[in-house]
């Protein structure tokens, strides 16, 4: 293969990396109304009255709306496939106030400093009610975070309103409670995940216009064009055909920009001034106004066998939404679904509990998508149950983890297409040399060293639901150009897709133009998302170039006046016995002269299954046994990933999604005070990792081939973030027999557990 | 306030309000490759140089610059780009929306440190954020193009 499998740079990387304006806040139009939102300072409130009108006499200041001015038809933000299972459970701006940071005004005017100003004057008087801060009681609480009678849920979450509970599951494969009966060991176990933020380095921003016919036009940092579009129309209460999304460059997403935070401000504003308007959140409002990883309590049972096989397993949790539920069943049915597969084993799975909504910020997608947080729990209990068999924790899993060709109680018969996991386990092994390391080395009096490990599995894309779709036109002078409504948030989506289509259409990378994306020219795509852009868009742009190469085919065979069987196609050259047409002629002649037909590959992939990428992970750490405080010293990632279309950025991305999951399980927690204030909202107070705090990473693919991927790829996107939590706690209990259960693994955490040892 | 500064090796006049800030004012002339990842001055997001040096022109009132050379990486495009194809190779750009403060970063450290060692790198650069790349690429980067230097 030509270009599949390379690791070529990012067709956009040179003037990403130089400073050209190429982001949403460099493409504004003149002189843009800038919109600033006046925020709740109570975690729940009634507003009782606003008075804005000093504000509004203020020069400069152009518009403010408050929950009087803004149309009533509750929506969600979640960027998900129409009928979202998110609850519609907001308005635009409401009179009741969920969260410290929830909207309750936006404030239009010629510049920051006079919007600002006005923001002081306006006086807001509110009746303040008892909030909901603690997610584990939330369900008892006498107060009710959405008291609303027009909260709509478009498919049956078993939403209990006036219980604060968002969303109840309950499945059960087999018998469990029998097959926990029958094993001779079980371990149970309950943890906690913390909330996560994203932190991408580019904050949520937004632009808005009328076109020259009138249109609204929305240019934003979003991963999902196509359900912006939809979101705003419900919103707003206009027709989708009166608004255009564009998405230019994308400063990083990690799953925040699946949730439209700021779009809906920016076009209110437009389409009550008329005028151009900009958001742009700053870092404070980005980590305390916008969305998180939900926090869980994850109880899990697990039971084997004797001989070790698992048997059973049962895992109950319980998820904290916030204020809102954007991603809330989904996010939750996502832990079940990417953990109760993977051991295989089994003859009793259950996987049940509730979501409930806090006064907290609403929490969202993130990378890992519930799967992080029931990988943690999955695999800490693994461990502890490696312990109890005495057996190698590596030797349990290779012996229950799901092969290739196998199914599992979770997939109802549907069989496992691709895994290399057994390899990834025994390669990992071989690379952090388990076999001399395992379980600890004592360096000082002080200091030990241990390993520590965890498998993990995701999936790529939403099967049976996310659909999409890809075009690519022959041009006139023989280029492609190839349209996509996906989008690249960094990750080099747009590239790898090009290496797909060049491949198929046998041409060079530098002769395919990547337009991505604008919902009035790009052919519909659900967004980045659920990892599914190298999997499900790139199907579909295989089929798009396979379309086209039959297409040109066809045509040339048309133009040569022979039969379309008898033509071959090199990428170059139509060719039948001595006649021959190059591609280029073609190309000019589908503008110019007979024959006239310009050529267009259409393609579009949904698919029945999710097929998981793997990943096999081993942490080294140093703990000081005086201050309980946890060096990482070296990880290693074996990752199956199934064909690695550009292994040099797969590897990044596996290197930058190990790093966010040692942030997650070391540093990286969201805080708020006894009053429902976020405490962690700069980068002074939220750890993410920097340079000095991730020791050594290093990675390995094992590929595999998915027969329903392109090229034989799975996704690598999220699957990467899961395991650093459970394997470094592993390791830290492997050092110093502390079971951190409840993350971040602090030094304190680690120093309480050794004072009761 | 009127100053007059040196940006990007021309003599500028900048009418500057007290309280703006250099990242804002640069930017309000045109110079759209800095960004702004923080407020706190923990992201190296908008990293310039002034005379020479590495700054943070988000926590640099634009008066101080009285006088000063600024430089962006507008003003240093041929060097910046020759790292920044060593950087792509690597694919450790990813989403770049840090790529300028970093790449200014990176050739101020190869002026000021001669053979530096990794740790030395890595000191020199733990207050430029990255969340994609998780930095270890941009370290391969920066050895590459120190080593072929």
């Amino acid at each position: 293969m030509k270009y599949v499998g390379k690791g070529v740079p990012k067709i956009d990387s040179l003037r990403i990396a130089t400073g050209h304006p190429v982001y949403t806040e460099d493409v504004v139009p003149a002189n843009p109304l800038v919109v600033k939102i006046l925020r709740s300072p109570h975690a729940f409130a009634k507003i009782i009255n606003i008075d804005t009108s000093k504000a509004a006499e203020l020069e400069g200041v152009v518009c403010i709306l408050t929950h009087r001015d803004v149309p009533k038809t509750r929506f969600t933000l979640a960027g998900q496939s129409y009928p979202e299972p998110s609850p519609y459970d907001r308005y635009i701006l409401d009179e009741i106030v969920r969260y410290v940071g929830d909207e309750v005004a936006i404030i239009a005017a010629v510049n920051e400093k006079i919007a600002l100003r006005a923001m002081e004057l306006i006086k807001v008087e509110y009746e303040v009610y008892e909030p909901v801060l603690d997610f584990e009681t939330a369900h008892e609480h006498p107060s009710v975070v959405h008291p609303e009678t027009d909260l709509i849920c478009n498919v049956d979450i078993a939403m209990q309103q006036d219980k604060n509970i968002v969303c109840s599951h309950y499945q059960e494969i087999g018998n469990v409670e029998q097959e926990f009966a029958k094993c001779a060991v079980v371990v149970e176990e309950t943890y906690y995940t913390q909330a996560q933020a994203h932190a991408m380095m580019e904050t949520y921003r937004a632009v808005s216009y009328l076109d020259h016919t009138g249109r609204l036009v929305v240019t934003s940092s979003t991963q999902i064009p196509f359900h912006i579009r939809r979101q705003l129309a419900r919103a707003l209460e206009i027709p989708a055909s009166k608004i255009r999304v564009i998405k230019p460059r994308i400063g990083g997403g990690f799953g925040g920009k699946q949730t439209g935070a700021v779009e809906v401000f920016a076009a209110l504003v437009t389409l009550k001034t008329g005028q151009p308007a900009k958001i742009v959140l700053d870092r404070r409002e980005t980590f305390t106004c916008t969305t998180s990883r939900h926090a869980m309590r994850i109880k899990v049972r697990l039971g084997a066998d004797e001989e070790g096989y698992i048997r059973a397993l049962d895992i109950e949790g319980l998820s904290d939404t916030g204020a809102y539920g954007e991603h809330a069943p989904t996010v939750f049915w996502v832990l079940g679904e990417k953990t109760l597969p993977l051991y295989n084993k089994t003859r009793a799975v259950r996987y049940h509990g509730k979501v409930v909504y806090t006064n907290k910020m609403p929490a969202g997608a993130l990378r890992g998508y519930g799967a992080t947080q029931g990988t943690f729990a999955l695999e800490s209990a693994v461990n502890k149950l490696a312990e109890k068999l005495h057996m190698d924790p590596t030797e349990l899993r290779l012996k229950n983890i799901i092969r290739a060709g196998e199914t599992s109680l979770a997939y109802h018969g549907k069989i496992l297409g691709s895994s290399t996991l057994h390899q990834c386990i025994e390669r990992g092994k071989e690379m952090i040399r388990w076999q001399e390391k395992y379980p600890r080395q004592e360096i000082s009096p002080n200091k030990v060293r241990a390993v520590g490990m965890a498998v993990t599995m995701q999936g790529s894309g939403i099967a049976g639901i996310d659909t999409a779709s890809a075009e690519i036109r022959l041009n006139d002078d023989g280029n492609y150009t190839l349209l996509l409504g996906s989008t690249d948030m960094g990750t080099g989506s747009d590239t790898i897709l090009a290496q797909m289509a060049a491949e198929v259409l046998e041409t060079s990378l530098d002769r395919i133009i990547v337009h991505a994306a604008d919902t009035d020219i790009s052919p519909f795509d659900p967004g980045s998302y659920a990892s599914s852009t190298t999997y499900v868009t790139g199907m579909a742009v295989v089929k798009a170039a396979m379309d086209l190469v039959a297409k040109i085919i066809a045509q040339g065979a048309f133009l040569l006046g022979v039969p379309e069987e008898e033509v071959t196609f090199n990428g170059e050259v139509l060719q039948c016995g001595e006649k021959t047409l190059t591609l280029q002629k073609l190309a000019e002649l589908t503008v110019l002269g007979t024959g006239k037909l310009q050529l267009v590959g259409h393609g579009t992939f949904g698919s029945d299954v999710s097929p998981p990428p793997f990943v096999a992970g081993f942490a080294e750490v140093e703990v000081d046994r005086e201050t309980g405080k946890v060096e990482l010293l070296d990880y290693v990632a074996v990752v199956d990933c199934g064909t690695v279309i550009n292994p040099n950025l797969a590897r990044i991305q596996v290197e930058g999604g190990i790093v966010q999951g040692i942030g997650l399980a070391l540093y990286e927690d969201v805080k708020y005070d006894a009053k429902g204030n976020m405490l962690t909202n700069s980068f002074m107070q939220y750890k993410i990792p920097c340079r000095k705090d991730i020791g050594n990473i290093r990675v390995a693919f094992e590929e595999s081939y998915e027969p329903t991927g392109p090229f034989g790829a799975k996704s690598i996107g999220e699957v990467v973030i899961n395991t650093p939590a459970p394997a470094i706690a592993h390791a830290v209990y492997n050092a110093v027999g502390v079971r951190v259960t409840k993350l971040p693994i602090t030094p304190e955490k680690v120093f309480q557990g050794l004072q009761k040892k | 306030m009127q100053i007059e500064a040196t940006i990007n090796n021309q003599k500028m006049t900048l009418e500057v309000a007290p309280d703006e800030l250099l990242s804002d004012a640069l930017r309000a002339r045109g110079f759209l490759s800095i960004r702004q990842g923080c407020d706190t001055s923990c992201c190296g997001l908008c990293t310039v140089w002034i005379d020479g040096k590495p700054t943070l022109s988000c926590t640099t009132l634009a008066f101080r610059v009285k006088g000063k050379h600024i430089t962006t990486i507008e003003g240093v495009r041929q060097q910046a780009e020759e790292f920044a194809q060593v950087l792509a190779a690597e694919g450790a750009e990813q989403c770049g929306f840090c790529s300028p403060g970093f790449i200014m970063t990176v050739l101020a450290m190869k002026q000021e440190l001669k053979n530096p060692t990794e740790q030395e790198i890595i000191h020199y650069l733990t207050g430029n954020l990255c969340r994609c790349t998780g930095y270890l690429g941009q370290l391969r980067a920066i050895k590459k193009y120190l080593g072929g230097a």
